[in-house]
């Protein structure tokens, strides 16, 4: 199994590598740039609260934080257009870390639900900042410093700009869930008191954690700024993205590694898909909604759980068959 | 400071924040009972209001009698909306599940709304919407009068039903302890189904007076779940009175805050009281500590 | 014998409801400890109480002659009290053995822990060293969450004997298993007795208490009602009367005939 599941990795890696040498369209190619920036922030998002348990609501936060460090350093520091703007993206990464840390000290000191109120609260509280103040150019937003790569060519450097960010994403979040961090974020999500109780440093993990998440994301902002030139204080501080974010985990499966990332892959190039064909924009909620319902529905825990908890069935029913075996034949030892 | 502008501002804080915190008692009664986030409560609202705006332009029935229809009408739709997406949740992570579902009912309604009623704004209509009556300086508009009392009259029926009758009984069971109640008999996911078509029935109310009050369209709805959600956290999720003082609280402090400073703060202001409350008191004003016994 | 935990004056209500009236109580170092009572009498809220997870609203817990009244459940742990659930806490969707390792890591940084594998050698060694005085190395790999009942109690004792507490609470460790694993239980105590760690046992099973522990208090309405040894608990009729009030049958007639 351990063979299977690393090939199919590959086979992904591979094919995304690829992608925009065989589809040269910008239409698609583009539909690609903003999946693939979805895919990380997926799968930051669910580095958090899929492990912890902490379903966070505000995550476009983050995002805005970074599209506007992007903005306003492209153009107070007169950068010239290209790719020296790329160099940004770390930075604005670190701004959504600094941002993340009161925000989380605040918002973390309270249970599950309130937590989710909180990010919501906070994420408005931001999108109305920029609305109102001046130097993030009000509701007419702030242009970036205009990039002239050639129309055909534009997409593919931010396609693998984008690219790269899911793959660093993906070993960091796997990292983490490989590690002792992540046992006392999976024990936080399973019982927090019980973990407390065994002295498990619960305020400190759980910080640490939101930061850790708001990196990627602030980072997908910041490209997400470069690429689309013109940034709105109600796009990048939305609060769809904030629920697709944590849909796409949900959907793919919370807490695993592909999930988010298969999740924002289905989710976010239908969605595309979907504005695209139906300029009619509330056929598109009905159907976005109805899927949403039928998936959650039938697939509660999500798509890759579905699939692999049948194997880890069979598994387990291996394992309880040979502890009866066990159990019978030796000296009683804890019976069921 | 013109003292008028101040007393106005007052009131219009009062008038319009008890019908908020109608609003934003249904939806933390649903919280306590069931444990579930209605994120759909401020589509539900606008869908109340244009409830109340098709009777009114195809039958041209009155708003207030409307609510005969509309208040029943939307008691049902919530019973719907429990039966078939809500009942099936459970488990560790049923709040979480709980926002994604309302949320997917939300985007439904709204596309549904978009499609029936355009997107353009409307606003209800009615003789007594844009007349006013003074008392000194200060004019009062008549529906935010009857609004104001509609929602006394609404929350004191639901205190009346809460604290006199069996069924009140259960409710307050479930609110305190859903296992305890469970325990002693009581049947929680009666009381579930009704408490959730409670918690939506207020919204045709709340809607009624917040369309005849402000223009919308289908997409109003983002602003005001938001606000009712920093209401019921600030008053504590689950506290039915924590919910009306901090509905009214809330638009009160807002108003104050646009006539003393400016208007673009006090949207900005709800927030910033969530912020600062939540420094000091992490679980709201009336909320429960976090349980945290076995 | 030095007085290791005491709990004095203890109050707190629910609502309108007292559970706990002026409650005292004494563990001796090195005792085994019992405290019953009939159903409601607050045990499981004194517990709360000594362990962190309730705060009280009058009087003090001390533990070697510290204050340690209204610590949080983390700080209480660490000063060497462990405690076990009467509905058995433990991580359902890790497996055993990931159970016990948070157990071990809790004092691990956040910064560290992220660059640190999951275990090491040693700790691995240690968690299944645990599990082996339970018994139940053979599920170490198994989702915690489908142990049966008496499984995770034994989980439950390993994970909190991992940071070797001075005082172990235990909340009905005899509650709803087999009599196989009851006298396991009581062995384990035993065992671990002799090594010098002190036990307080709140349980309904009176053959459980009255055949392990040193000293037994009798708990009744949210106050302690008479401290002894078993024997002389079991004959004295203010405890008779305390559970007649009650209808607690079964325990009349293992305290009344033994």
């Amino acid at each position: 199994m351990f063979e299977k599941k690393n090939l199919w990795w590959l086979l992904g890696a591979a094919v995304l590598a690829v992608f925009p040498l065989i589809v040269t369209n910008p239409a698609d190619t583009s539909i690609a740039v903003f999946t693939l920036l979805f895919m990380a922030c997926a799968t930051s998002w669910n580095m958090f609260s899929g492990y912890s348990g902490y379903i966070a609501l505000g995550s476009s936060v983050f995002y805005g934080c970074g599209a506007y460090t992007m903005a306003l350093v492209s153009i107070h520091a007169h950068m010239a257009p290209g790719a020296a703007m790329f160099w940004l993206v770390p930075l604005a990464g670190l701004v959504a870390m600094l941002v993340a840390l009161p925000i989380g000290w605040m918002a973390l000191r309270v249970r599950r639900h309130t937590f989710v109120v909180i990010t919501i609260a906070i994420f408005f509280i931001f999108q109305l900042a920029a609305i109102n103040f001046n130097f993030t150019g009000g509701t007419s937003g702030l242009a970036l410093p205009f990039i002239q790569w050639g129309f055909s060519y534009y997409n593919v450097p931010f396609y693998y700009v984008a690219l790269g960010l899911v793959i660093f994403i993906t070993f960091v979040s796997a990292g983490v869930r490989r590690s002792r961090f992540g046992l006392q974020l999976l024990a936080i999500r399973d019982d927090e008191d019980r973990a407390l109780g065994l002295g498990v440093k619960v305020t400190a993990v759980k910080i640490a954690g939101f930061t850790m998440s708001a990196f990627t994301i602030g980072m997908a902002g910041a490209v997400y700024a470069m690429f689309v030139g013109q940034i709105y204080p109600q796009f990048v501080f939305d609060p769809v993205f904030d629920i697709s974010v944590a849909l796409m985990a949900f959907l793919g499966g919370l807490g695993t590694l592909a999930g988010p990332l298969l999740g924002a892959l289905i989710l976010e190039s239908s969605q595309q898909y979907l504005t695209v064909s139906f300029s009619n924009g509330s056929l598109y909620l009905i159907l976005f909604g109805s899927l949403f319902l039928i998936v959650i529905m039938f697939m509660p825990r999500g798509i890759v759980p579905f699939f692999t908890d049948r194997t880890k069935r069979s598994a387990a029913l291996k394992v309880a068959e040979a502890n009866n075996q066990l159990a019978g034949a030796g000296a009683g030892s804890a019976q069921s | 400071m013109n003292s008028t502008a101040l007393l106005s501002a007052a009131k219009d804080g009062i008038l319009t924040g008890s019908v908020y915190a109608l609003m934003a008692t249904g939806l933390t009664l649903i919280f306590g009972v069931m444990d579930i986030i209605n994120v759909a409560q401020g589509i539900l609202v606008i869908l109340g209001a244009y409830l109340s705006y098709a009777l009114q332009v195809h039958w041209h029935i009155d708003l207030f009698i409307g609510l005969l229809i509309t208040i029943p009408a939307m008691f049902v739709v919530g019973i719907v909306i429990e039966r078939l997406f809500l009942g099936r949740l459970k488990g560790p992570e049923k709040t979480a599940m709980s926002i994604l579902v309302t949320y997917a009912v939300s985007l439904l309604i709204e596309g549904a709304l978009n499609m029936i009623f355009s997107v353009n704004d409307v606003q209800l209509q009615g003789w007594y919407v844009n007349r006013a009556f003074a008392i000194g300086s200060v004019h009062f508009g008549y529906i935010y009068v009857a609004g104001f009392v509609l929602a006394v009259g609404l929350l004191s029926s639901l205190y009346f039903m809460l604290y006199r009758t069996r069924f009140g009984v259960s409710v307050r069971a479930s609110l305190a302890d859903q296992t305890s109640a469970a325990l002693v008999g009581i049947d929680v996911k009666r009381v579930s189904t009704i408490c959730f078509g409670i918690g939506v029935a207020v919204t045709a109310a709340g809607g009624m007076i917040y369309g005849a009050t402000n223009s919308f369209n289908a997409s109003t709805s983002y602003d005001l779940i938001s606000r009712l959600l920093t209401i019921i956290v600030l008053g504590g999720m689950g506290s039915l009175g924590g919910a009306m003082l901090a509905g009214v609280g809330m638009v009160f402090i807002g108003d104050m805050v646009g006539v003393i400073w400016s208007p673009i703060w006090s949207s900005m202001s709800y927030f910033v009281v969530l912020a600062v409350v939540l420094l000091f008191r992490p679980q709201g004003l009336f909320g429960k500590q976090a349980v945290r016994v076995a | 014998m030095t007085t290791l935990l005491k709990a004095q004056g203890i109050s707190r209500s629910f609502g309108g409801l007292k559970a706990l009236n002026d409650c005292n109580l004494e563990v001796e170092k090195g005792s085994i400890t019992g405290l019953i009572g009939p159903n409601g009498s607050g045990k499981t809220t004194l517990f709360n109480v000594i362990t962190g997870y309730v705060k009280p609203d009058a009087g003090t817990v001390t533990f070697e002659d510290d204050d340690i009244t209204g610590f949080e459940p983390d700080k209480v742990f660490a000063r060497g009290i462990g405690r076990t659930f009467q509905l058995t806490r433990i991580f359902g969707r890790m497996t055993v053995l990931e159970n016990m390792l948070v157990a071990i890591q809790h004092d691990e940084g956040w910064l560290k822990g992220l660059a640190r594998s999951k275990s090491s050698k040693v700790e691995v060694d240690n968690a299944m060293e645990w599990l082996d005085f339970v018994g139940i190395t053979r599920l170490a790999e198994l989702d915690a969450g489908s142990l049966s009942y008496g499984q995770r109690k034994l989980l439950e004792l390993a994970y909190v004997l991992v940071a070797s507490p001075d005082v172990i609470l235990l909340d009905e460790p005899a509650g709803g298993v087999n009599l196989t694993l009851i006298n396991q239980i009581a062995d384990k105590i035993r065992t671990l007795n002799a090594q010098g760690k002190t036990f307080l046992i709140v349980e309904h099973n009176m053959e459980f208490v009255m055949n392990l522990c040193d000293s037994v208090t009798v708990m009744n309405q949210g106050s302690n009602l008479v401290t002894g040894k078993p024997a002389d608990v079991r004959s004295n009729p203010l405890v008779l009367d305390a559970y007649l009030g009650g209808d607690d049958d079964e325990e009349i007639e293992v305290v009344a005939h033994g």
